[in-house]
Parts: C-alpha cells; structure tokens; sequence
C-alpha cells in the first residue's frame, strides 16, 4: 500500500502561520484557565474546573459499582463469618493465594467454619473466580478499595481480620474477633470462643433452629 | 578608584544574583506554565512549612536533590574534561551577561554608573563569541564521556548550534546596518523617541524579518524544544546522558540561563531594551506635556522596563516550547540552511539598498 503525503501548501510551508495558530491554541488554554484558577483563589466560579485533573488520595473517580476491588467476607447476624469453610474459592483460584484452614461450628446446621481465611493479595488476578464459586455468597469484591499497596510482602497478605473488617490494614492492633481462629495477631494460637458469640452454657441443637433460617 | 571597583561588583553582583534566581524560577515555570496550558495542575505537592505556596517548593526540592544526587563519572570517562564541561557550558553563558545594557546610566553622587556589568563597545560581538563558545562545553561533555549516544548528541548538538549561528549572525547584520554600531548601550538609545509620532522606533519595527530570524535563530541556539535535538530528554538522548547530580542540573541550568540570555538580547536589539515609549531623561512625554522625573528615578523605571520585557519573552518562550514538536534533523537542518539563511542575507542586502536610498 502506498503511503500518500498530502502536499503542503504555501501557508503551511511558511511554518509562521502554523505556529501562531498553534500559539494561539495554546494560549488561549493558558489565559481561560489562568482566570479561572485566579478566580478558584478568590472563591469564584466554582463551577468550572480550569483543569481535568483528580487530585487523587482527595478526590477520587466514581467506579463502576461491579469493579473487583478488595475482597471482604460477609457476616451473619451475631457477626460470624458466614463462609462455611468449603474450599470452593481456594481451590477455583487460579493464583493459589486463598488459604483457609476449616473448624467444627457449633450449629449443626452450618457444616463448618474458617478458623484462618488469608489472601494474598500480592499474588491475587483479581479474576473475581472466588467470588463466582463461593456456594454462600461469602465472599464478595465490592469493597472499592483500590490502594491495597504495602511496604512490605507480609502486608499484603490480608488475614481474616481485615477480611472481614474492610476499613483494617495492618499493622493491626488488637483482635476483635470473638468466635475462635488462628489470631495472626496472637501468633497463630487460637484466640476466641464461642461463648463470647452465644453466650454461656451447653450448645443445643434446637438453641440454632430460631436463629438460622431453614433451609 | 576603589568605589568604581566596587560599584562594578555590585553590579555584576546584582546582575548574577537575577539571572540565576530567575533561571531557578524557570524550572518552576516551565512546570506550572505548561500545567496550565495543557488543563493540569502541575506539581503541587512538595511543601514548605506545611505550605504548597504554589509549586514553589519544588523547585527548592530539585535544587536539593540535584545536591544530594551522586555525582558519577563513567569508569572509561575522563574525570578532568568530563567535570570541566559543564562548568565551560554554565561560565560561558553567564559571563555573557555583561554585555547586556539593563538601564540608561544612574548619576548617583556626581558619579555616573553605567547600568552595564562591562562597557564594550563591541558588547554584540562579544555576546555571540560567548554564545558559540558555549558550544565546547556541549561537545566536551560528549566526548569526554566516553559513549557512544552521548557523542552522537554532541555532534548533533554542534551541528545545529553552528548551523544556526551563521544564520543568527547574518540575522542580526541588518539591526547592526541600521544602528550603525556595536555597542548595545548606543543601540538601545537610538531607539528611543518615537517615529512619525506614535510608534516607537524599535528594532522590531524597523527590522520585522530580522527578528524572525533572530527569534528562531536564537530559540535553537538555547537548544530547547522545538529545536531539542541534541538533548532529545525523552527518547534521542543527548550529550549529557552520562552525567548525574549537580552536573546534570548545570546544564539544565545552561538551557535557562541561554533562555534568559536569549529574552534579554531579543528585548536589547527589538525592543528598546530599557526604554519606556515616550520617557526620556528630561521627563514622560504625554502627547506634548512634558512631565519632569528624577533621574534616579528615570534610570530604576528603565531597569524596570527592561526586566518586564525579559520576562514576557521569557514566558513567550516557554509558551512556544510547550506549544511545538521537534523538528526532524533534516527539517531542522533545511530550515536553517535553505529558510533562514537566504533570507537573513535577502533582509542585508534589502536594508542596505534602503539605507543607501534614504542617505
Ligand atoms: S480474585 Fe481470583 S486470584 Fe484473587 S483470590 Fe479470588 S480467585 Fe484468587
Ligand atoms: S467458597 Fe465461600 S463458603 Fe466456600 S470456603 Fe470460600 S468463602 Fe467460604
């Protein structure tokens, strides 16, 4: 294919007139949104931005609300993760990087619990995979958090407290979980009990029916 | 004796003491000028006692961090020639300076003071050979470096400036007819007055075709876009690619100061340099009253005057800059050889003709 050159004209050639068109272009921009800066300092015409510009960790842009963004567990009512610990998601992630070790729940009606649910989000696609596969609607990428950045590998590992608290970031202070799971704030022991979720006493069976909704 | 040598020093003193703030001032203004210009913000965040004073604080943070950089020399390098260049580069276009007029004189204490760092009566020429001296520190700093990129950004970077030279001298030739000297204190003076009555008799008026010339001429020599080439920041790299730190910032620093050099000789040769329209010694002529000024006075509003007008080019400039792209070598090369060359010599030999008929 031949490329065709489109033959200058006489103004063209002449570069001047083009430059003071392009001059004139660009000044206009210049002295329209020196005005308006100048008048943004005087409190005026706030309406009209004199620049496109998102002063990013002020203002931020509206995101789609379908954007996978950081993860978060969903709680049930007593505030319990409502993940059941099926290993749907650790196993459909493509990167590896959910890791959940499963504890006997007390209801018998939940099959079991996470005792630890980390993510590694330094090597999350954010495929959004587990969100697919999770059977409970656990698990979910709604967060819009977008800064998940650290300064280090260990902290972009998120633990269950931050999983399900989405405004934590370590370094994490203190635990607030109450029902128990490896406390990566304790070294790993098992923190938590359930009597501090469902109060003191024998754990019956018909103690759940009221509370969890039959299936 | 002695307070003539100390009053030269305080002007030379006071003259560098500009130069160079307003050479720091241009890092600031190329950033937010262009900010502008283009619907940005520019760089804001840098802050000075929690202020963001406008951007201001960035340039004090580059001016640190040029500081605080390490200074490399490449292994093969010549340490002497490749620390020498940009000192030869920066010298050069500061001592340039004194021959700029930046006032009428001041009769301070029965003693006349020439507004002048040096009064040569060759000031034009002796601006140019420091000018094309300039270009030892480019090409120095080229091969002392010892790599291949930067050599070859010296030898476009000479090529140009060289170029360009022989069109920038012969541009200036008919400013030169027209005032019949040299000196740029006598030049600036003969374009005071106003001709026919209303406009005044500057180089721009008399000379339109000069001042083309001389702008584009003068726009490559300072090395800037559109005539980047030799320095090609992005993508071509350019001869000072193997030098970090302070060194680096000298010839950033170069290129403002040749900017600023550029603004005072565009104002010295077309645009009165000091003078006002209508003022002269005996008063401000305001349409046939003649108001009487002090002379002290008269001498710091030409000083004014001056430096207003080096900052609107100097802003013209950076308007430009940010305006255009660069020009291809074969383009640049072309106009400068086959524009503004015959035309430099087209405009002498047409300004003569029109001398010899008016005389
Ligand atoms: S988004 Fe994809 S990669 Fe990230 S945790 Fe979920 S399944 Fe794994
Ligand atoms: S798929 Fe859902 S319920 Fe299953 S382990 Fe993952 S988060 Fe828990």
């Amino acid at each position: 294919m031949a490329i065709r050159k489109r033959e200058l004209t006489f103004w063209e050639k002449l570069y001047l007139p083009q430059i003071f068109s392009g001059l004139k272009l660009t000044m206009k921009h210049f002295f329209v949104n020196l005005f308006i800066h100048m008048a943004h300092r005087l409190g005026l015409m706030k309406n009209s931005s004199a620049a496109v510009t998102i002063q990013y960790p002020e203002e931020r842009r509206w995101l789609a609300p379908r954007l996978r963004t950081r993860h978060r567990l969903m709680l049930r009512e007593e505030g319990t993760p409502r993940c059941v610990g099926c290993m749907m998601c650790e196993t459909i992630c493509p990167a590896k990087c959910i890791t959940i070790v499963a504890g006997e729940h007390p209801d018998p009606n939940v099959e079991k619990y996470p005792t630890r649910f980390d993510i590694d989000l330094g090597k999350c696609v954010y495929c959004g995979y587990c969100v697919e596969a999770c059977p409970e609607d656990a698990i979910r990428m709604d967060t819009q958090i977008l800064d998940i950045a650290a300064y280090s590998r260990d902290a972009m590992k998120l633990d269950m407290h931050e999983l399900l608290n989405p405004t934590l970031r370590k370094p994490l202070k203190e635990c607030e979980l109450k029902f128990p799971h490896k406390c990566a704030i304790h070294d790993g022991k098992i923190t938590g009990s359930w009597d501090a979720v469902y109060g003191k006493g024998p754990k019956k069976s018909n103690q759940f029916e009221s509370e969890t909704p039959s299936h | 004796m002695i307070w003539d040598i100390v009053i030269k020093l305080v002007i030379a003193g006071a003259v560098f003491f500009f130069v160079l703030n307003l050479a720091g001032a241009h890092t600031w203004l190329e950033r937010k000028q262009s900010a502008v210009m283009q619907d940005r913000i520019g760089a804001n965040r840098a802050t000075l006692f929690g202020q963001r004073l406008l951007g201001i604080p960035h340039s004090i943070a580059d001016a640190v961090k040029m500081f605080t950089k390490e200074d490399f020399i490449p292994a093969n390098a010549d340490p002497f020639l490749h620390t020498l260049a940009p000192f030869l580069s920066v010298f050069f276009a500061m001592v340039a300076f004194a021959g700029i007029p930046f006032g009428d004189h001041l009769m301070l204490g029965g003693r006349m003071i020439e507004l002048q760092v040096a009064k040569v009566d060759v000031a034009l020429l002796y601006i140019f050979a420091m000018l094309s001296l300039g270009v030892y520190g480019v090409i120095l700093a080229g091969y002392a470096s010892r790599s291949n990129y930067a050599l070859l950004g010296a030898m476009r970077a000479s090529a140009q400036m060289i170029s360009y030279e022989i069109a920038l001298g012969a541009g200036i030739a008919g400013i030169v007819m027209i005032y019949g000297t040299l000196d740029l204190q006598e030049m600036v003076r003969a374009q005071g007055g106003l001709a026919w009555g209303f406009l005044p008799k500057w180089g721009i008026f008399l000379q339109p075709v000069a001042f083309f010339i001389f702008l584009t001429a003068a726009l490559a020599e300072t090395k800037r876009t559109p005539f980047d080439l030799p320095e090609g920041e992005s993508e071509i790299i350019g001869y000072f690619v193997e030098y970090s730190g302070m060194k680096f910032g000298m010839f950033f620093l170069t290129d403002f100061v040749e900017t600023i050099l550029v603004a005072c000789l565009a104002t010295t040769l077309f645009f009165g340099g000091w003078q006002i329209p209508g003022l002269s010694v005996a008063g401000f002529n305001f349409f046939g009253h003649l108001i009487a000024v002090n002379p002290v006075i008269y001498a710091l509003l030409g000083v004014m005057s001056f430096t207003l007008k080096v900052l609107i080019f100097c802003w013209l400039f950076m308007a430009i800059r940010w305006t255009l792209p660069r020009f291809r070598y074969d383009q640049l090369m072309r106009l400068g050889w086959q524009y503004l060359f015959p035309i430099a010599i087209a405009n002498v030999v047409i300004t003569g003709l029109i001398l010899a008929l008016v005389k």
